[in-house]
């Protein structure tokens, strides 16, 4: 009995000392782990997700406080590839964030803008142009389509205009083949 | 000039007929300028070119209408005199049926061109030399429009060991590399000459596949005079006359994958790009029109010159297509594309236009499973594994389809040509390839707004900092001039603290003081009786209307 | 030396923990969805079982055995598995951070799983010495790994494939583990040529 307990405990104190010099030996500094979220992340910084920007969301990913499943602007693309990274389950986007649009970019009707440069603030990348009382103007590339500057508005200038497609976005399409409807027997 | 030379053999390939005959009987016409010229300014690989005219304006032959868009772009030009009606947005050649910006211009049928000067290559910088070719709109006229001057270059070494001209001509349909060859082997190997200078090449090596013996004849005659420049016969297979196969096949030497030609001492053009580089630099003449093949479903099958900008319907009308046509392909039967038009103009990049009809091609049987069956791979000169791409690609698993390098596809058609499943093997890679270009410019939008969003970040937290400095910075002022006035009238019963307070509250309400006297009216005085009747009434107004509004107001508390 | 040999190729492919002795299930269903994490359960795993086999064997003959404390076998083995696995969960946290988050709840499950202690309780039951328990160990492992390997790489080529509705997902794997199980059932007819 005595032996019993004391081959334990001589055991228990030989692993908790090697476990205890690895701790301190393989203490991990940050979570490079972020880093390699938010690159999947599509930098919209339009918070849908519920977190304040997409770095907030890939920590909270990180920490395993919020599913892969809240990034609209992502998409499904994005909810796989995350799925991938992670090993997770792929989800349907959460219906409760938002559904997957187009991609659009905000365009500002300048006959109604007042220049009140509220939308300015708003933009989380810097592409709207203007200042106080002057027109102001959207830079639609570096637009990421967020929609952060329509609620600030106080004359509803802005509007989202889906992206047209053109010769250099235009892109092949899966093969699929039309089925021909039967043509119909004429008696 | 029955020079031996070693030839070697690249991987796969097949033996499609030829069907060159039909359009080789006769020699090169000169297809006539057509009512409308409507010239895309996005035909080469590369930027668009920026309008340089606009409608109402007077153009004359070679004048440019487009200026390149950076380096990586070739400038664009009016292929006959005429007025400009309009620059707008026109159906491309394209698959995809999508308008682009085009310059749209009406011939006054004189032709005339600008002046044109030879440009002396000798004297100029390779630099100049270079610049000269981009705004001459010389690009790569074996279909892929690459910029030319972006592949004169030799390099860091400086040098090149061998050049390689294409003019093997593979496709079936296909001949107008061949009657160029014919018809104006001379002006090609001068071309070809200039070519060899630039690039500082010590041979040139022309490959011409044996089916065509007159262009053969034609070419060994022109380059007897040059040195070190020889034709080399390459035995018929499609497709020779993709670059790194005829390099594969003159020199032996197989460029792997990620690199390039010129990093193994070879560089390859098409024997148009040649003509087109001679005419643009011994004659003076920008690239205004190209020779078509017309071929397929007509009655007529020719080699014409075409000026860019022709409408394809207005070709096909010099040919007679027969009634069953149904389709125009530009290019040739194994890599053209379909037209969503017949509207839709020539461009740099037309070699061919194939008249097609439900009988000349049928429609394809329908697609039966993989079987794995290895034939693809087989046929597959880029030593792919074809079966594999098709797999990711249709399961749309882009990551693995790129580890079995799909971009080394040269989308020839060969694995769909011989798959006995029917598989449109070439149409999955051509989705997935597009599929992964827009994911890469996506990838690239969000990192540059990462930046941007970061770089906002940090402005918003230095301007606070900034804010909070200075405030600070005049806090502490207010208060050394406080403590200042207060030590000169020295009240030794407070505690300096207080003395900061109160010197603080005093200067508070000398700055009220002296608010309100700025804000206080200071016109008052020396009014004349006429001003101070206005006032008289203004103010007797004003006690009307505090008067009626009284009922209004809330009862003071 | 043929024994040290047959100790190993027998623990690899004869007596496939997996395939044969089914032993590991959890693991090898929930971490072969991809070729890189799959290699990468299997090098912890193989770090453990090793690591294991060869300090319960130590445990066993230099503590439990002398002491008459046989009885405490599983409870020991158990708490020096646990440490083990603990240790190398900080170690590939260090140095992979992306394999210790997509290993994720595997990790710390090797502690628990039956293969971990299997292996070094059938090991015991064997009467190794010291080397044949380290080779056992890292045999059993490698088979383990194999398995999980060939599983993933085929996973992943299904994950393109045409199945029916009703079979994707675990069904289809669940198939495709049997047919590999009878595939390596056929290793048995190795022990005629000993």
């Amino acid at each position: 009995m005595i032996s019993a307990i004391l081959v334990m405990a001589l055991g228990a104190i030989v692993l908790g000392a090697a476990l205890g010099y690895a701790a301190v030996k393989f203490r991990v500094e940050g979570d490079p782990l972020v880093e390699k979220i938010d690159a999947i992340l599509p930098q919209t910084q339009c918070g849908q997700c519920g977190f304040p920007g997409c770095k907030p969301y890939a920590e909270a990913i990180a920490k395993g406080e919020a599913e892969i499943n809240q990034c609209p602007p992502g998409g499904e693309e994005g909810i796989r590839k995350l799925a991938d990274l992670l090993g997770r389950e792929v989800k349907e986007l959460s219906a409760e964030h938002g559904i997957e649009k187009p991609k659009a970019v905000a365009f500002i009707d300048e006959q109604i803008c007042i220049g009140c440069t509220l939308c300015i603030q708003a933009c989380p990348v810097d592409a709207i142009i203007g200042a106080a009382k002057q027109m102001h103007t959207i830079v639609a590339d570096q637009c990421t389509g967020c929609e952060l500057c329509l609620p600030p508005c106080p004359v509803n200038c802005i509007s989202m205009e889906p992206l047209p497609e053109s010769v250099e976005t235009w892109k092949w399409k899966y093969p699929v083949f039309a089925i021909k409807p039967a043509t119909k027997e004429v008696a | 000039m029955s020079m031996l030379h070693r030839l070697f053999n690249f991987h796969g390939g097949v033996k499609p007929a030829y069907n060159k005959e039909a359009s080789t009987q006769q020699p090169i016409a000169v297809s006539p300028a057509p009512t409308f010229l409507v010239i895309p300014l996005h035909q080469s690989i590369g930027g668009t070119p920026r309008p340089l005219v606009q409608a109402g304006d007077k153009v004359l032959k070679g004048q440019r209408i487009g200026e390149a868009d950076g380096n990586v772009s070739s400038a664009v030009h009016a292929s006959t005199s005429g007025t400009v009606t309009a620059v707008e947005m026109r159906l491309m050649p394209h698959t995809s049926g999508l308008p682009a910006l085009c310059v749209v211009i009406e011939p006054d049928g004189r032709d005339e061109w600008i002046t044109r000067t030879p440009f002396d290559y000798r004297n100029a910088t390779p630099t100049q030399t270079r610049d000269y070719l981009r705004d001459a709109g010389v690009v790569g006229l074996g279909g892929a429009v690459f910029p030319s001057h972006l592949k004169l270059n030799p390099g860091k070494s400086g040098k090149l060991d061998t050049l390689v001209i294409n003019g093997a001509e593979c496709e079936p349909f296909i001949t107008c590399d061949d009657v160029l060859m014919r018809e104006r082997a001379e002006a090609t190997v001068k071309g070809i000459a200039i070519m060899r200078e630039m690039l500082a090449a010590g041979r040139v090596l022309v490959g011409i596949e044996d089916n065509k013996p007159e262009a053969i004849a034609a070419m060994e005659k022109a380059v007897a005079g040059e040195k070190d420049m020889a034709v080399i016969v390459v035995p018929t297979r499609y497709p020779a006359g993709g670059a790194k196969q005829l390099i594969r096949v003159l020199t032996g030497i197989e460029v792997p994958h990620g690199k390039r030609s010129t990093d193994y001492g070879v560089q390859c053009f098409n024997v148009g790009t040649a003509y087109a580089i001679y005419e643009a630099i011994a004659l003076g003449q920008p690239l205004v029109s190209r020779i078509v093949t017309v071929a397929g479903n007509v009655e007529k099958a020719r080699n014409y010159e075409v000026l860019f900008g022709t409408p394809m319907a207005d070709l096909i009308a010099l040919c007679d297509a027969k009634p069953d046509t149904d389709r125009l392909i530009m290019g040739g039967p194994m890599m053209g594309v379909r037209m969503p038009a017949d509207s839709v103009p020539v461009v740099k990049a037309t070699n061919c236009v194939l008249v097609g009809s439900p009988i000349l091609f049928p429609p394809p049987p329908p697609e039966m499973p993989c079987i794995r069956c290895g034939e693809c791979a087989k046929a597959c000169p880029a030593d792919l594994q074809p079966f594999e791409l098709y797999w990711f690609s249709r399961a749309k698993i882009f990551g693995k389809a790129q580890e079995y390098n799909l971009f080394d596809c040269i989308e020839c058609g060969c694995c769909a040509y011989v798959c006995p499943s029917h598989i449109p093997l070439v149409d999955y890679y051509r989705f997935a390839k597009s599929e992964i270009w827009a994911r890469e410019k996506e990838k690239e939008a969000a990192d540059e707004a990462r930046v941007r969003y970061e770089f906002r970040l940090f402005r918003e937290e230095r301007e606070k900092e900034e804010k909070a400095a200075r405030l600070a910075a005049k806090t502490a002022a207010g208060r050394e001039k406080a403590a200042a006035a207060l030590a000169s009238v020295d009240q030794p019963t407070t505690t300096p603290e207080e003395d900061a307070k109160k010197a603080l509250i005093a200067a508070a309400l000398e700055r009220a003081k002296a608010q309100k006297a700025d804000a206080a009216p200071q016109n008052t005085e020396q009014l004349t009786s006429e001003q101070q009747a206005e006032i008289a009434a203004i103010e007797a107004r004003r006690a009307e209307i505090r008067e009626m509004a009284k009922p209004h107001l809330p009862p003071d508390n | 030396m043929t024994s040290y040999l047959f100790v190993i190729l027998g623990a690899v492919l004869v007596n496939n923990v997996v395939f044969v002795r089914i032993l590991g299930l959890c693991p090898f269903m929930g971490v072969s969805k991809k070729l890189e994490t799959a290699i990468g359960m299997g090098a912890a795993t193989t770090f453990v079982l090793t690591m294991a086999c060869g300090a319960s064997y130590v445990i066993d003959s230099w503590l439990l055995i002398p002491n008459q404390l046989e009885y405490l076998r599983t409870l020991s083995f158990i708490v020096t598995i646990a440490a083990i696995v603990q240790l190398t969960e900080l170690v590939i946290q260090k140095t992979s951070p992306v394999l210790h988050q997509v290993l994720g709840i595997y990790l710390p499950l090797i502690t628990t799983n039956c293969a971990v202690l299997g292996v070094p309780l059938l090991n015991v039951g064997l009467r190794h010495n010291l080397v044949e328990s380290l080779l056992f160990g890292f045999g059993s492992a490698a088979g383990f790994t194999l398995a999980l390997v060939l599983f993933a790489g085929i996973r992943e080529r299904l994950e393109g494939a045409d199945i029916p509705m009703h079979f994707r997902g675990t069904a289809i794997a669940m198939i495709t583990a049997g047919i590999m199980s009878l595939a390596f059932m056929g290793f048995a007819g190795l022990d005629k040529y000993k």
